[in-house]
């Protein structure tokens, strides 16, 4: 049964779980910054896991060019941008706001001002209105009434 | 044979469903109570041949019956049988006849419990629902077929997707589906009610508990998604903006929306039309989930049964319910009169708040999930968009909400005094605000320190309470709370150490101001706490379901910001420390289960000394499927969850291990079960329980003699 179970995990070649030990830098703080940029970058060939989750072998090497740039010296975003140059846009969880994209950063708070504009404008207008208001009348007779 | 009749049972099905769609709607329009009358026997017969059917598919699971090809797909003789049992909705034919299971018993449900409902609005609402269960019935029966034989039945079915071998994943998918289709309610009682042409109060108040009950389920069904990716995928996450996810959160956003404006509808009769339209779109939204699951449009982790053809189909049905749905709110909510007039700061000005910013951040998820598609069509831009975008864009409308929400709550109807309620709220506010300064001590380890600064200045507060000025008291509410939004704003857009501290202050905002809310309806003078018992269940419900709400707010930012981690290589007998706790990787072992192969670690965790736990993570390889799976080891605490995963053999000897402390974990999920059972609560209050009872004696009995 262990042989069956062997040549099994031979033949899957059970893929290694994400970040790995060998992988890690010995500098904390570096480790750290390769941590927090692997997991905006999206592993290219798994479903909408990032690096830094997947167990994919591209996504291995993605952490390790990761961490040789950052050993090198490079800046978080020269690190990110070096990765976009050769696996594009795709590869980014975190969409830049350029061109189009502005729409994207922009629909929710776009969409509070109009609503929340149009339903302040709508409530004042609405509660300026004269509500259950007595005519002039009836108020003269109400203090008629009252005076008694 | 009894899949052969299951196959028939789910075409008389169809046939019963178009009946019942189009008679009452018919017999409504024209007055015709003999054809109003066939809406309730037509609804309850379409759900037992849907039952039937769906009890024949599941037959054929338990008995792994090999000629059907569905089995054949997803299942395995070695199989436990709950997961036979769950293989059953665990693919897309299965999951879709679950769906008009469900839809069917809804509209069932309006035909058992509808009988105090005007009859036409109830014939209605039961056609409309027939109508939604022609549509997939018809998408079951002409696509995705689950009554298919094979020619050649095999030996030995191909197994369920390892992953969905699980008890928390078997009964997701089932509460998951009943609050989707739960809001197939709602949106039939706001179909029924633009053909009618008018709402009020009573309309409200059936549609209220409906969306409520579908609310709950969806609450259940995410938070046992959520539980399930946190134990199963293997590194403690707990929520991934994934589009399969965001399929389920959006539908509850809307109806968290649209259970707050019916409240204003039943009790003021004000909101009406945006109450309709919110009604719409909520169902609209769980049918574009159920496209975006189904269809496999934007492909994503949770996806095992996707079929891009038959996206077109639910597209179409799609278009058909949500465009006709707001084709008609185009022509009829005119028709709605508004009666209620409110004040600018008033509980109905605070829940329309609470409408546009739950509807903003559905709206945000909603662009976020869609734009890779929208972006690659349209724009040739092929692109990601995923948690960083999600956190940053959506976070600040759900704290503005949690800032907002103990505020509104206390205002009163029509006109409130803000000044009045911000004093009320003062003591939670500054409680609050101890809570995060504690949390700050405690992580530098300063805790008792701080214990001992912040009880005395809190007793010197309280004594001194009345003696302050009430500007003063009725402005410290909103110092404390800009204080927090702009640390937690700081915090999401820069490092994440105040991430934590901030998530404290507003998650004990929003708890201690629903305590503060409860208190506060009992009134003056002695016994309140007699009467803080005997307070309707409607307001219990709110407490609790709104204190969830922070205790949710709070674990996530806990989560992600006191996270511990661990990822080393340790052979047998080796130690390492994970925060203050020592493990030690004691064994490793093959096992075998029923249909899987395992690699098992015995892991013995001690804390100074002493023993604290022995965990067995696993790692599975289940050869049907050929697919790897690791099975983490958790430790559940009141405080902390102890997580520990083991990986591969190195190379140099030894096993790579990842090790987490998750904080307060369980209070995320306890904070979900909070909010479905607020509304659980507040399902059972006096008002729906009378009005159902009153229903029931009326016509059976007459007045009992006394």
């Amino acid at each position: 049964m262990r042989a069956l179970a062997l040549c099994l995990s031979l033949i899957l070649a059970t893929p290694a779980l994400a970040v790995q030990p060998d992988e890690m830098l010995a500098d904390p703080g570096l480790e750290a910054r390769a941590r927090m940029i692997s997991r905006e970058i999206r592993c290219p060939v798994c479903q909408g896991e990032s690096i830094d989750d997947s167990n994919a072998q591209i996504s291995r090497d993605l952490r390790l060019i990761i961490r040789e740039r950052l050993v090198a010296g490079d800046t978080n975003q020269e690190v990110i941008d070096f990765v976009v140059d050769r696996y594009g846009e795709f590869v980014l969880f975190n969409p830049r706001a350029t061109g189009w994209n502005w729409v994207l950063w922009l629909a929710g708070p776009a969409m509070l001002v109009v609503a929340g504009g149009g339903v302040f404008l709508a409530l004042r207008r609405r509660s300026a209105a004269p509500e259950d208001r007595l005519s002039a009348e009836d108020e003269a007779r109400l203090r008629e009434l009252l005076k008694d | 044979m009894i899949i052969e009749l299951g196959h028939f049972a789910l075409i008389l099905a169809l046939m019963m469903a178009v009946v019942q769609a189009v008679l009452p709607l018919w017999g409504a329009q024209r007055g015709n109570a003999v054809l109003m009358a066939v809406a309730a026997p037509a609804a309850v017969a379409q759900f037992a041949l849907v039952a039937f059917a769906f009890g024949a598919l599941t037959w054929a699971f338990v008995t792994s019956d090999f000629s059907v090809a569905l089995v054949v797909g997803n299942s395995h003789t070695l199989k436990p049988m709950l997961y036979k049992i769950s293989g059953t909705w665990g693919n897309h034919e299965g999951s879709l006849l679950l769906w008009a299971l469900i839809l069917a018993l809804f509209g069932a449900s309006a035909a058992w419990f509808g009988a105090g409902l005007p009859e036409r609005l109830r014939a209605r609402v039961i056609a409309v629902q027939g109508l939604i269960g022609v549509a997939f019935l018809a998408f079951l029966l002409f696509t995705s077929n689950p009554f298919l034989r094979m020619a050649v039945p095999p030996m030995d079915g191909r197994d369920l997707n390892p992953l969905l071998q699980d008890p928390g994943l078997a009964f997701h998918p089932p509460f998951l589906y009943l609050g989707y289709v739960g809001l197939s309610m709602s949106f039939s009682f706001a179909i029924a009610a633009l053909i009618e042409g008018r709402i009020d109060a009573a309309w409200a108040r059936w549609v209220r508990p409906w969306t409520l009950a579908a609310w709950v389920f969806l609450t259940i069904g995410i938070a046992l998604g959520s539980w399930w990716a946190y134990y199963e995928l293997g590194w403690g996450g707990f929520w991934f903006w994934d589009p399969v996810e965001n399929a389920s959160f959006m539908p509850w956003l809307l109806s968290a929306a649209l259970l707050h404006s019916a409240i204003v509808v039943e009790k003021r009769e004000s909101l009406k039309s945006w109450t309709i339209l919110l009604a719409i779109l909520a169902f609209g939204f769980s049918l574009i989930g159920t496209f975006i699951v189904r269809s496999g449009v934007i492909t994503s982790v949770h996806s095992f049964a996707n079929d891009p053809e038959r996206g077109v189909f639910i597209l179409a049905i799609l278009a058909f319910f949500t465009g006709g749905g707001l084709l008609l709110y185009a022509f009829r909510a005119s028709a709605m009169e508004a009666r209620g007039v409110f004040g600018l700061v008033s509980r109905e000005s605070a829940l329309v708040a609470n409408n546009i910013l739950l509807a903003v951040a559905a709206f945000v998820v909603f662009v976020g999930t869609l734009w890779p598609l929208f972006a690659e069509l349209l724009l040739g831009r092929v692109m990601s968009v995923g948690e960083p975008f999600f956190n940053a864009a959506f976070t600040p409308f759900f704290v503005a909400l949690a800032v907002i929400l103990p505020l509104g709550a206390m205002l009163a109807w029509k006109r409130g005094d803000p000044g009045r309620v911000s004093a009320q709220l003062a003591p939670a506010a500054l409680a609050a605000l101890a809570a995060a300064v504690l949390s700050v001590a405690v992580v530098q380890g300063q805790g008792m320190a701080a214990l001992a600064v912040l009880l005395p200045a809190g007793a010197v507060l309280a004594l001194a309470w009345r003696r302050f000025p009430a500007r003063l008291r009725s402005h410290l509410p909103l110092i404390v709370l800009a204080i927090g939004v702009v640390g937690f704003l700081f915090a999401i857009q820069t490092g994440r150490s105040a991430l934590g501290p901030m998530g404290v202050l507003i998650g004990s905002w929003v708890v201690f101001g629903a305590l503060t809310d409860l208190w506060s309806r009992t009134g003056r003078g002695a016994d309140r706490l007699g009467r803080l018992m005997r307070l309707p269940r409607a307001d219990w419900g709110k407490a609790v379901a709104h204190a969830g709400v922070g205790v949710v707010i709070f674990a996530v930012a806990a989560m992600l910001a006191w996270k511990t981690e661990v990822i080393t290589v340790v052979d047998r007998g080796e130690f390492f420390d994970l925060g203050p706790y020592r493990v030690q990787l004691a064994e490793v072992r093959e096992e075998r289960g029923p249909n899987y192969f395992s690699t098992m670690a015995e892991m013995v965790v001690t804390r100074g000394g002493a023993h604290v736990v022995t965990l067995y993570p696993e790692k599975r390889v289940y050869p049907v499927q050929a697919m790897p799976t690791t099975e983490a080891a958790i430790d559940y605490g009141a405080l902390r969850d102890l997580y520990l995963v083991i990986g591969d053999p190195q190379e140099g000897g030894g096993w790579a291990v990842r090790a987490y402390i998750e904080p307060f974990a369980n209070w995320l999920w306890a904070g979900c079960l909070m909010m479905a059972f607020g509304g659980l609560i507040s399902l059972s209050d006096r008002r729906y329980r009378i009005a159902a009872g009153a229903r029931k004696a009326a016509p059976a009995r007459g007045v009992p003699a006394e």
